[in-house]
């Protein structure tokens, strides 16, 4: 019995870190599809966020919801401009210009930003906007910062959900990830969508990074590599280009990653993350809900 | 054949050249078609019909020539100005989205519309026009028929609201029952909503049948043009095009 409860608790705390995964592989996965493009900037957007949120907080002392619509709104910023700065000229490029170019656009961000005028290179304190505090039922412990993820996280994937299956720009980046020539036929703006994309992608890392600050409160202009790293693993679990794909892959890849923590050792958990990448790569490329095998 | 200038040309393809690399596949092809009319272009395999309605669409840029749509040049518009412009196109081969419900299909055709109740009118139109389509608005695009996937392109396509309508080979895959709908189906559109019709097809009997004038596309040029109903006499098409 008690192995069991433990067992259900390390199920939470994945699925803790697992919804943050959650929300930057959407970004991968949505970007992949209307550009076949790995979006290796994507966890710095996702580092950017944490950064806005950490000035919004401990310099203007602003309140939660502010943070929040702040940050999201400066990620989508950065996103788009990184799009049209950095990808939009190479369209037509070959693919490989364009990999080697996000892998640059990342590069930039992440030493730009840890220059000493800037951020610097160093840890920061990340200001949790209120005290952590547990709630313990009889079989498991749930903090605050938990029960805030789930639901800011379940909320995000609401609006994303609505936007994607219920509004026109939804459908058209659908479309757009399907058949460009053919969308632009139904009158659709192809650089438009893929702005949209960019902007939604951003958005939702940047809540990303405000929840992960708030549940692993140091911050540190490298800290988008891993959490980037494993988010893009985990689109690949779900199938790059599934939207609800990403979901499920970024909760798996958090639980696991959790569990190998908890039942075997912590020096082991980035490890067992990548070997799932090698096993789906090598098993199952396509993910587990993608359908057709594309080329990158 | 005489080549009477339409003085009210709805549109006109005025001596264009396309290249996909350096090898043209339409060399100063012209040709125009008036307000309500339906005209048909036919050829066979690789003349470079397709092309041509690409062009028009935006998809293709010609390296020479102009395309006057009314007023205005358009040669050098994206394909979703294009369609802004009201110049819709049922590509070759349908192109349904699969994952979208047909719904979704229908609605994207009215991206471009603004107002939402001519969207609902349009919508109205189509599922009346296509009512085979409305017991199926659920189910994903790509599980219809070639015929009804057809019928799905051409509802997309008049959610645009368009004023020309571009149409590729709309009887490919189709029996020719089936074809005889789509194109009874087009010729209802074309009175009702007096929409004018370019369509491309190498169902020669088809388009002569239903089109006014009729241009022949041969390696990429026009050889021959004039009224449909003489162009089915011509010894020359019959031999060629009617199979005879
Ligand atoms: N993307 C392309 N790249 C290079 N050549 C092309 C391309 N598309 C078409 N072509 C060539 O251009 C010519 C015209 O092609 P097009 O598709 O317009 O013919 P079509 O008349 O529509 O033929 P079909 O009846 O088979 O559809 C052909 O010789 C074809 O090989
Ligand atoms: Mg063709």
């Amino acid at each position: 019995m008690e192995h069991i409860i433990y067992i259900l608790q390390q199920v939470v705390n994945g699925l803790q870190l697992g919804a943050v995964y959650a929300l930057i592989a959407l970004g991968y996965t949505m970007v992949y599809g209307v550009l076949r493009l790995i979006n290796f900037a994507h966890g710095d957007v996702f580092m950017l966020g944490a950064f806005v949120a950490y000035f919004l907080i401990s310099k203007f002392s602003m309140p939660i919801y502010l943070v929040f619509i702040l940050t999201m709104f400066s990620c989508a910023l950065v996103g788009y401009l990184i799009e049209k700065i950095a990808y939009k000229p190479l369209r037509d490029a070959p693919k490989i210009s364009l990999l080697i170019t996000a892998v640059g656009v990342s590069l930039f961000l992440e030493y730009f930003l840890s220059l000493n005028a800037i951020f610097t290179p160093n840890y920061i304190a990340f200001p949790r906007p209120f005290d952590v505090k547990a709630y313990d039922f009889t079989f498991l412990s749930i903090t605050n910062v938990q029960v805030i993820i789930f639901i800011i996280t379940f909320i995000s994937l609401f609006i994303l959900y609505l936007l994607i299956y219920k509004t026109k720009y939804g459908i058209a980046m659908r479309a757009v990830s399907h058949d460009k020539e053919t969308a632009s036929l139904m009158g659709v703006g192809i650089d438009g969508i893929i702005s949209f994309t960019f902007i939604v992608g951003a958005s939702l890392a940047g809540v990303g990074g405000i929840l992960y600050g708030i549940a692993y409160p140091q911050i540190n202009v490298f800290m988008g590599i891993m959490p980037g790293i494993k988010s893009f693993i985990a689109a690949v679990l779900g199938g790059i280009g599934v939207i609800h794909g990403a979901v499920a892959g970024g909760l798996i890849i958090g639980i696991c990653e959790v569990f190998v923590s908890a039942f075997l050792s912590s020096t082991f958990r980035d490890g067992v993350i990548f070997i799932i990448l090698f096993a789906v790569l090598l098993f199952r490329p396509r993910g587990l809900f993608g359908k057709r095998i594309e080329k990158v | 054949m005489n080549n009477i200038e339409g003085n009210d040309f709805l549109l006109r393809v005025d001596n264009v050249t396309v290249k996909y690399g350096n090898i043209p596949a339409l060399r100063g092809v012209s040709l125009y078609i008036d307000r309500g009319e339906m005209i048909s272009v036919i050829g066979a395999n690789g003349a470079g019909k397709t092309t041509l309605l690409k062009t028009i669409s935006g998809l293709l840029k010609p390296v020479q020539g102009n395309i006057r749509f009314g007023s205005l040049n358009i040669e050098n518009l994206r394909p979703d100005r294009v369609v802004k412009k009201g110049i819709v196109m049922v590509p070759e081969g349908r192109k349904i989205f699969p994952d979208l419900t047909v719904k979704e299909n229908l609605e994207l055709g009215a991206y471009t519309i603004k107002d939402r109740t001519i969207k609902k009118e349009l919508f109205e139109l189509v599922l009346s026009t296509f009512p085979r389509l409305k017991e199926r608005l659920k189910q994903h695009g790509g599980t219809l028929s070639g015929g009804e996937q057809q019928m799905l392109a051409m509802g997309r396509a008049l959610m645009g609201n368009p004023k020309l309508l571009l149409l590729d080979e709309p009887s490919m895959g189709l029996s020719p029952i089936f074809t005889r709908e789509i194109f009874s189906l087009i010729e209802l559109v074309r009175k009702e909503k007096n929409i004018s019709i370019i369509i491309v097809e190498q169902n020669a009997h088809m388009a002569l049948e239903h089109s006014q004038r009729t241009y022949i596309l041969e390696n990429g040029e026009i050889i021959m043009e004039g009224f449909s109903s003489d162009l089915k006499h011509n010894q020359r098409v019959i031999e060629a095009y009617l199979g005879v």
